[in-house]
């Protein structure tokens, strides 16, 4: 009877802690007119990657909606020191992400996942592409070769990093970046703008969004036991 | 008397194996500018496959750079053997024998850091293989020039003092334009692209601002579809040192020029050679210029590099003719290389 009211207490606890939990969200917006995006052209001259092409695709490095909701934002939590939440990784325990190569192209460009977290690369292509991650925060580096139809690639990280670059030295035009956290704390904005970061426990923090071109915004944010709304606008001039 | 007999296939291979390796130079340029440099990621094997046993329908996008630069460069390599061997057996000066050893040595020194560069992944080796590239370039040059009859003749013919103000001057453009190899190489290995992507003014301005707000919004309208990476203030102060360099090395080739005008007199080889430099600087600078206004199109990044590549070989060579010219000529059966020293003939 003691042991079942003791895990009775826990249980109660737990809920109660897991109901104290917050989101935060927001919009990013971007103000000004970005540089127009380039035509991958030579894409298009490539034997196998062409073809696969009626038009020559761009680059996408401004996701920006009609209104300026800006898309492919890296929104990610600090304390509230502005430095990184350290020691919180559910990496080991996550759902693997995935990252493709299709259309000679990388998809998604921008990712964001935990240390520890495994990540899927696969390869849809019908040609060979090599897998060359290079890391500016000491994750090791690869460059793995990946032949059509091959198996899937799976890796993981060990160091916190934003903009981790993965590219694909056959096709010069193809590349992602992956940014990598030592917490579940983060999301990336869709092309609405939008952005959701779940179950952010009670506190002050720093909120920071990152634009792999137009850099770092920051704000301070406060957590207590409802939903928390952060706007966040960037300037292109 | 000089008696330095040159094999006429021995100079003519020579020759050829320069032009080679000015071929391989060109390879390897296009291999960087297009960021092709890891497309193969295995050394000595190409994706699993022996280096001549790759087959031809895998060699597609930046693995065809790759690959051909390493055939390219195994070609060299046994070329450069080749002259090692024969200059041992046949060329009578004993220099010279070990100068073919010393290319052995370099050539494969090249070889295994290109390979250690893939291997390792390591950008910076990459700008060293490239220094080092053109500075083999330079010894094969060297080789084939003292193979000439060009050269024959001018060891036996009686001194020629070359002044010494002008010998300094051209030492100091030669040395300016190493150092400006290896700024470029730097630059080359830091895979960001364009740091500066307006000419002549740096970001409309003499010097451009370095502060982190505008190192942003330079970063924000760079729009390449390469792998760039973000550009730093660091990159920023790097081109610009280049470009300041690039004036400098103007400056003094035309000093070198008109002094050899003035004092050697418009007729001499080595006034022409000046002129002839002279040139080049002019035609490297609008390279140069070209490089930035086609936002680092990889051929003419590339053109740009060999611009270089003989810039620095016609310096070093008129180094070498007027050190040599100025030596003394003893009577005995030596050829002199005044400042380099005097070493037997040794037949």
């Amino acid at each position: 009877m003691k042991v079942f009211s003791f895990a009775f207490l826990i249980g109660v606890l737990a809920a109660t802690s897991i109901s104290h939990a917050a989101d935060i969200t927001g919009t990013i917006t971007l103000i000004g007119t970005p540089p127009a995006e380039v035509p991958i052209t030579p894409i298009m001259s490539d034997a196998t990657c062409g073809p696969l092409y009626q038009e020559t695709p761009t680059t996408h490095f401004y996701v920006v909606g009609p209104k300026g909701e800006f898309g492919d934002v890296v929104v990610s939590l600090k304390d509230a020191n502005g430095n990184a939440i350290a020691g919180k990784s559910t990496g080991a325990n996550a759902a693997p992400a995935v990252l493709d190569q299709k259309g000679c192209l990388y998809t998604p460009q921008i990712l964001a996942i935990q240390t520890g977290q495994k990540l899927i690369v696969k390869n849809s292509d019908p040609c060979v592409h090599n897998v060359h991650i290079i890391s500016q925060a000491g994750n090791a580096e690869h460059n793995d070769v990946q032949m059509p139809n091959g198996p899937d690639l799976q890796y993981t990280f060990d160091k916190p990093e934003m903009f981790l670059k993965f590219q694909c030295d056959v096709h010069k035009w193809m590349y992602a970046w992956v940014s990598l956290f030592n917490n579940p704390y983060f999301a990336i904005s869709g092309q609405d703008g939008k952005f959701v970061i779940k179950d952010v426990p009670p506190g002050k923090y720093t909120i920071v969004a990152d634009h792999r071109k137009l850099g770092e915004e920051k704000q301070s944010v406060e957590v207590a036991d409802k939903d928390v709304t952060v706007n966040f606008t960037f300037h292109v001039k | 008397m000089n008696n330095i007999e040159i094999n006429r296939p021995l100079r003519w291979f020579a020759a050829l194996t320069a032009v080679a390796t000015f071929f391989l130079l060109a390879a390897g340029g296009l291999v960087t500018s297009n960021e092709a440099g890891m497309s193969v990621p295995d050394w000595p094997n190409s994706y699993g496959y022996n280096m001549f046993l790759f087959p031809p329908s895998k060699w597609i996008g930046g693995i065809f750079y790759e690959h051909t630069h390493r055939l390219w460069a195994s070609g060299v390599g046994l070329m450069t053997t080749i002259l090692a061997v024969w200059l041992w057996w046949k060329d009578s000066r004993k220099w010279m024998k070990w100068l073919g050893v010393a290319a052995f040595l370099l050539v494969v020194a090249q070889g295994v850091l290109g390979g250690l560069r893939v291997v390792l992944n390591m950008d910076n080796l990459g700008a060293v293989h490239g220094v080092v590239g053109q500075s083999f370039f330079v010894l094969m040059c060297a080789i084939a020039l003292f193979t000439t009859e060009f050269w024959r003749k001018m060891t036996t013919e009686g001194k020629l003092n070359i002044p010494a103000s002008l010998r300094v001057l051209v030492l100091t453009a030669t040395a300016l334009m190493f150092f400006q190899l290896i700024l470029g190489a730097t630059m080359r290995a830091q895979h960001a692209g364009l740091s500066i992507n307006t000419f002549p003014s740096a970001y409309g301005k003499l010097w451009p601002d370095t502060s982190a707000a505008a190192i942003t919004q330079y970063n924000a309208h760079r729009m390449d579809i390469t792998n760039e990476n973000p550009i730093t203030a660091f990159q920023v102060i790097l081109q610009m040192i280049h470009r300041i360099v690039a004036l400098t090395i103007f400056g003094v080739v035309v000093l070198c020029a008109v002094q050899a005008w003035r004092k050697l007199g418009k007729s001499d080889v080595l006034t022409k050679f000046a002129l002839f430099w002279l040139g080049l600087i002019v035609i490297q600078i609008g390279l140069g210029a070209a490089t930035i206004l086609t936002n680092k199109a990889a051929d003419v990044a590339t053109v740009h590099l060999l611009g270089g590549a003989l810039s620095l070989v016609t310096g070093a060579l008129w180094c070498i003719i007027a050190f040599a010219r100025s030596a003394e000529r003893p009577a005995t059966q030596t050829e002199s290389f005044g400042a380099f020293g005097t070493l037997a003939a040794n037949k």
